[in-house]
């Protein structure tokens, strides 16, 4: 191990990972992966009214990652989709008290995640409105 | 309870060993190269461990330069034979490419000082290709410098074979016996060696120390300069605590080792690879094909990240290392599993557990449990795993897939 200090918060979502799993009915799924490591995130939303109502994520990478995840999860419930892409990923990086320099990458992934999720919700509604 | 399966990253010291060390850090404090007493005795304390750790590896006593680790020792072999006349004429340098950082690093080093370096590959089990071997050994070679054991996987190296390639071809032969020793046994002439590294931290012994051997006749340009000490190819004032626990060290782990403990870590390692194989399902152990030091095994987790579970598993009190990309500081994952062509996902999941004397069943049966359950959350969160459990595809035609999307990436870069 590298040796590096996660904070007490990281720990903790990494440990008990919120709103981690699959949503059956989800209206927007994302799945990108890390170039810098080869890490997988994948973030399924649910969106009623262009309002996020529910959250989860699936994430084959690090405890940074997995922490990320989850913390976006609950960053983006009860926002609107704009409000929703404002969410950077140091915003997501300081939810969590920080992340060590070389762990910074692993929450662009969830940044980027976020967008694809989001992208392909706009795929799937503009299908149905045609 | 918490269960160390590290021993490959280094080891506690021992009790007989500490005890041994303490009258030098206490009583005994001279400077073993003054002239009066009080550091005559230590001098003569140090050249006892000499002794020890000569005998030890079947050498003459006088041949053994003690430094300040592996990494000291193996620097010390690779530049300070690039420094000698036989440099000016042969110019090529041969090492393994499972070798360790200090071996690499330094052939790097020295490539940009204007030497071949050629890395010899090793095959799927992680053995050195003696074919390559063959083919890359020869007149103009300088050193030959291929581990016996690796510390990833426990692979044990046809460093014999190597050696007489070596012979043939009038080059030096080099093996870093750090992962070996005290696990299997180690016979520096038989294995035909001219040079051998050796650590002391690796064993029970305490950390920053270690010994070179060169065979009688070598004349290594040193890396530092200074005093007289080991006869100027390693100057500075001697470390004598840490040398006479080294020795102290080496003496116990042989004693050890023939009163059969390596056989009793061996069944303990059987035990967990077969406790793992039969909970969890798509692993892969690593080298598992080859012969093995008795105490490492080396299980890729299909699905998983190494990092997170290294850290569940720490979060319940065992200890293991990694080899995924995640926890290398670099991002780079393992070299060692690369070079065996494994896929970079895979050896992102890959997981070391490394055995030790005063492990027991129960800490073997316990971890097999937790692993099982870690790996198993892990996989519930995996987005692989969910993709794989869909695709209805079994875990070897997955591992060629995997296996045949990396080489398409890798070409594309
Ligand atoms: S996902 Fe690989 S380092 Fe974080």
């Amino acid at each position: 191990m590298a040796g590096f200090d996660y904070s007490p918060k990281v720990m903790d979502y990494f440990m008990n990972p919120r709103n981690m799993g699959e949503l059956e009915d989800a209206d927007g799924v994302g799945t990108v992966g890390n170039p810098t490591c080869g890490d997988v995130m994948r973030l399924y939303l649910k969106i009623e009214d262009g309002t996020i109502v529910d959250a989860r994520f699936k994430t084959f990478g690090c405890a940074a990652a997995i922490a990320t995840s989850s913390m976006v999860t609950e960053m983006v419930v009860g926002r609107t989709i704009s409000e929703a892409l404002e969410i950077s990923n140091k915003a997501v990086a300081e939810a969590l008290d920080g992340l060590p320099p070389v762990k910074m990458h692993c929450s662009v992934l969830a940044e980027e995640a976020l967008v694809a999720a989001i992208e392909d919700y706009h795929e799937r509604s503009d299908g149905r409105d045609k | 309870m918490s269960v160390y399966l590290d021993h490959n990253a280094t080891t506690p010291v021992r009790e007989e060993v500490l005890e041994t060390m303490l009258p030098y850090l206490r009583t005994f404090f001279g400077n073993p190269s003054s002239v009066h007493s009080v550091g005559r005795q230590v001098r003569q304390a140090i050249e006892e461990a000499r002794a020890t750790v000569a005998s030890g590896l079947g050498v003459r006593a006088r041949d053994i330069y003690f430094t300040s680790g592996g990494t000291e020792a193996n620097v010390m072999v690779l530049m300070g034979a690039t420094g000698t006349k036989q440099a000016e004429q042969r110019r090529r340098i041969v090492i393994s490419s499972v070798e360790h950082p200090s071996v690499l690093h330094s052939a790097k080093e020295l490539e940009k000082r204007g030497f071949e370096v050629i890395s010899l590959p090793v095959d799927e089990r992680g053995v050195v290709s003696l074919d390559h071997a063959r083919q890359a050994i020869d007149d103009r070679t300088l050193l030959v410098s291929v581990m016996l054991a690796n510390n990833e996987t426990g692979v044990i190296q046809p460093v014999a074979e190597i050696s007489s390639m070596a012979r043939a071809h009038g080059a030096w032969m080099h093996s870093d016996l750090v992962q070996a020793l005290g696990k299997i046994p180690v016979d520096v002439k038989g294995l035909g060696l001219d040079m051998a590294t050796v650590s002391s931290h690796k064993i029970y012994g305490p950390k920053a120390v270690g010994a070179v051997y060169v065979r009688g006749g070598i004349r290594l340009r040193p890396l530092l300069y200074g005093g007289h000490q080991e006869h100027r190819v390693r100057p500075g004032t001697e470390n004598p605590a840490g040398i006479i626990g080294f020795a102290r060290a080496m003496e116990l782990v042989l004693s050890d080792m023939d009163q059969g403990v390596m056989d009793r870590v061996e069944e303990l390692r059987d035990m967990l690879e077969q406790e793992i194989l039969k909970r969890i399902p798509h692993i892969r152990i690593n080298g598992g094909g080859a012969s093995r030091v008795p105490n490492t095994l080396n299980v890729t987790f299909g699905f998983v990240e190494g990092e997170g579970l290294a850290l569940m598993l720490d979060a319940q009190a065992i200890a293991v290392s990694t080899g995924s990309a995640c926890s290398s500081g670099t991002l780079e994952p393992s070299h060692v599993l690369i070079a065996m062509g494994m896929p970079h996902e895979l050896a992102h999941g890959s997981i070391r557990f490394s055995l030790g004397r005063m492990n027991t069943s129960e800490e073997i049966m316990e971890t097999a449990q937790k692993v099982a359950r870690v790996v198993e959350q892990l996989r519930s969160m995996s987005p692989l795993y969910e993709d794989f459990t869909k695709s209805g595809m079994d875990f070897g035609s997955y591992l060629v897939k995997v296996g045949s999307d990396d080489e398409k990436s890798a070409m594309e870069e």
